[in-house]
């Protein structure tokens, strides 16, 4: 059995304890931090091939399941956590410039946050995916008040109070689900949830509706978003850059648990989330836009934006359909990075603007380099908007194609372009404010930084990139869809013998 | 006894709940305590509740579940750093906002 598929959650584990550990100059621990967040990339590429070519299957301890824990890797996974792997790589770099120095232990909070994600994308077992976002959380709590002020303990204390009922939920929901099925594993709780009794299916379903609740909180879905917009815009810009992943382990375990779990083998209880994704995600759709209209920082917009893009993508998993899955697969690795590189690049402007001025949405002093700075923007605006040519485009244009012709489309279409068009007026209305409006002041900034800015380009030159590679791209989402809408084939990898074994 | 012990998890709960919604840090704080004791003893109750019954030891025929004792202890161990995170942040915010509401704001 090949260790490959634990070594994602091995190495920023090893590295972060001998980080926390070591005594060694501020260099040399972002040197080390660097080069295992770098090679998540490899990484998650060489997973990303083998998954290609089937499912991994990971017993810990060879444990077979279920009894044991095992880590899948399925293509789902292994996009997940490429995208982890590019978004975390750039924000370390973009961290490595003094942000990492504004409090203590900045690099190993920085891996177990990442150990935490790459252990949520990988698991196949239901309470270790708990554990795991214990993990991503607890140090995310730690990141977000990272270098504090009055604004960061505010919006954390909500934060952390939020997800601490969270966590309780999810521990209700663990326990009904075990207490009837009598399993945790994912795969295993997929059979079983086939062969339930009618009177039971009613408390399964009541379980599963709980998860939705659990996962909609990390997601930011409507009901649920309230939080987001001021702890994204409070915290610093490197952190902000990699919790633009964290509402996507949200949407994953979505993905995964109703795709596998309460997926089409399910009788009466597959697909039971779809009827109420749908109104859900064209409500956060509409109230992201407008939130993005009032935003008063350029942080707080693209905060915003981050709630627009999961309304999007909750659309796309509403829908359901391989179409709609697979372009819901394509906006999120466009948003991901691309809002990722929005957060980054306010961090710059923060800087650039000195503190007087930070990323409020007035009219500053002149900046230096506007053409870079300004043509930077755009790109990145004219991206996130779907635009084309650029991949928010291709993205938004495979949705609305998946939506077909009937009501749906009548729904989807009006919402999407809408609060495309909200999006793009705050966008240009910042922009304009930003760039071209001055005022007479000495700026006490600091000059641009050129690594913090190859960190922006890098994670912006995924969105030409994907256009250019828009058709192996696409037919690897397009598998990947197929494969999570056949549970069957993750149940027989997980249970390769289980045809034989069971009496 | 199950009645008893839903109607414990209840009260625990009920309990938990009213606190978390006053909006002040502490009673939040023992509020969500009282909300992880009742789901630690909601998870126990899942192996299902039996008297007299060994754990897993020599050879009995029933034995109690082992697994939701397992998920409980990590539960306990997880719930008890996050009660300990909440209260330094609480306290912190007391510090810095010079307030324990939890919106930092509000009558002292």
């Amino acid at each position: 059995m090949s260790h490959l598929p634990i070594l994602p959650v091995l190495l920023p584990m090893i590295v972060g304890a001998v980080l926390l550990l070591l005594r060694g100059s501020m260099d040399f621990k972002r040197g080390v931090g660097l080069i295992a967040t770098f090679l998540q990339i490899p990484l998650a590429i060489l997973l990303l091939l083998r998954a290609s070519e089937g499912t991994l299957v990971y017993a810990l301890g060879n444990w077979m399941p279920p009894f044991g824990i095992v880590l899948v890797v399925d293509r789902l996974s292994a996009l997940m956590l490429l995208i982890t792997a590019v978004l975390a790589f750039c924000a370390l770099l973009y961290a490595i410039r003094g942000d990492d120095a504004a409090g203590r232990n900045f690099h190993p909070l920085f891996q177990f946050q990442l150990m935490g994600i790459t252990g949520a994308f990988l698991t196949g077992d239901l309470f270790n995916l708990f554990v795991f976002f214990e993990i991503l959380l607890i140090s995310s709590y730690a990141l977000l008040l990272h270098g504090a002020g009055s604004a960061r303990v505010r919006a954390g204390l909500h934060y952390v109070l939020l997800n601490l009922t969270g966590s309780a939920l999810f521990l209700i929901a663990v326990g009904t689900l075990y207490g009837v099925l009598g399993t945790l594993n994912m795969a295993d709780l997929a059979v079983r949830v086939g062969q339930l009794s009618a009177e039971d299916q009613p408390l399964v379903g009541a379980a599963g509706m709980l998860l939705l609740v659990v996962f909609g909180l990390k997601t930011a879905i409507f009901p649920l978003y309230f939080w987001l917009p001021r702890a994204y815009s409070s915290a610093s810009a490197p952190v902000a850059a990699l919790f633009a992943i964290m509402t996507k382990v949200g949407l994953y375990s979505i993905l995964r648990v109703y795709t596998l779990i309460f997926g089409e083998q399910a009788n009466t209880l597959a697909h039971m989330v779809n009827d109420w994704l749908w109104p859900l995600a064209l409500m956060t759709l509409a109230l992201g836009a407008i939130g993005s209209l009032a935003a008063a920082t350029l942080t707080g917009l693209v905060a915003y934006l981050v709630v627009l893009s999961v309304g999007t993508m909750l659309a796309g998993l509403a829908i359901g359909t391989p179409e709609a899955l697979r372009a819901t697969l394509f906006y999120l690795m466009h948003s991901t990075w691309i809002t990722g590189a929005l957060f980054l690049f306010s961090g710059v402007l923060q800087r650039v603007r000195g503190p007087r001025f930070a990323a409020r949405l007035v009219a500053g002093p002149a900046l230096p380099y506007p053409m870079l700075l300004g043509g930077i923007f755009f790109l990145a605006a004219m991206s996130i908007v779907g635009m084309p040519p650029l991949s928010g485009f291709i993205g938004k244009l495979l949705l609305l194609s998946a939506a077909g012709m009937g009501h749906l489309a009548a729904w989807l279409y009006p919402v999407v372009l809408g609060s495309g068009l909200l999006a793009l007026i705050a966008l240009s209305r910042a922009g304009t404010t930003l760039f071209w409006r001055q005022t007479e002041v000495s700026a006490s900034a600091e000059p641009l930084d050129a690594l913090r800015m190859t960190a922006v380009l890098l994670l912006l030159l995924a969105s030409p990139l994907l256009v250019v590679f828009a058709e192996p791209v696409l037919t690897y989402l397009a598998a990947t869809a197929d494969q999570l809408l056949q549970p069957q084939n993750y149940i027989d990898a997980v249970f390769p013998t289980a045809t034989e074994a069971s009496p | 006894m199950e009645l008893m012990f839903a109607l414990l998890i209840g009260l625990l709960t009920s309990c938990g709940v009213f606190l978390l919604l006053r909006a002040r840090t502490f009673p939040v704080v023992v509020g969500l305590t009282l909300i992880g004791y009742a789901v630690n003893l909601f998870l126990f109750s899942m192996g299902r509740i039996d008297e007299a019954v060994p754990a897993v030891l020599g050879e009995h025929i029933d034995y109690a579940d082992p697994l939701p004792q397992a998920l409980v202890l990590t539960a306990i161990v997880i719930g008890f750093a996050m009660t300990a995170f909440a209260l330094v942040l609480s306290l912190r915010a007391q510090g810095e906002l010079d307030s324990d509401h939890v919106d930092g704001k509000g009558d002292r």
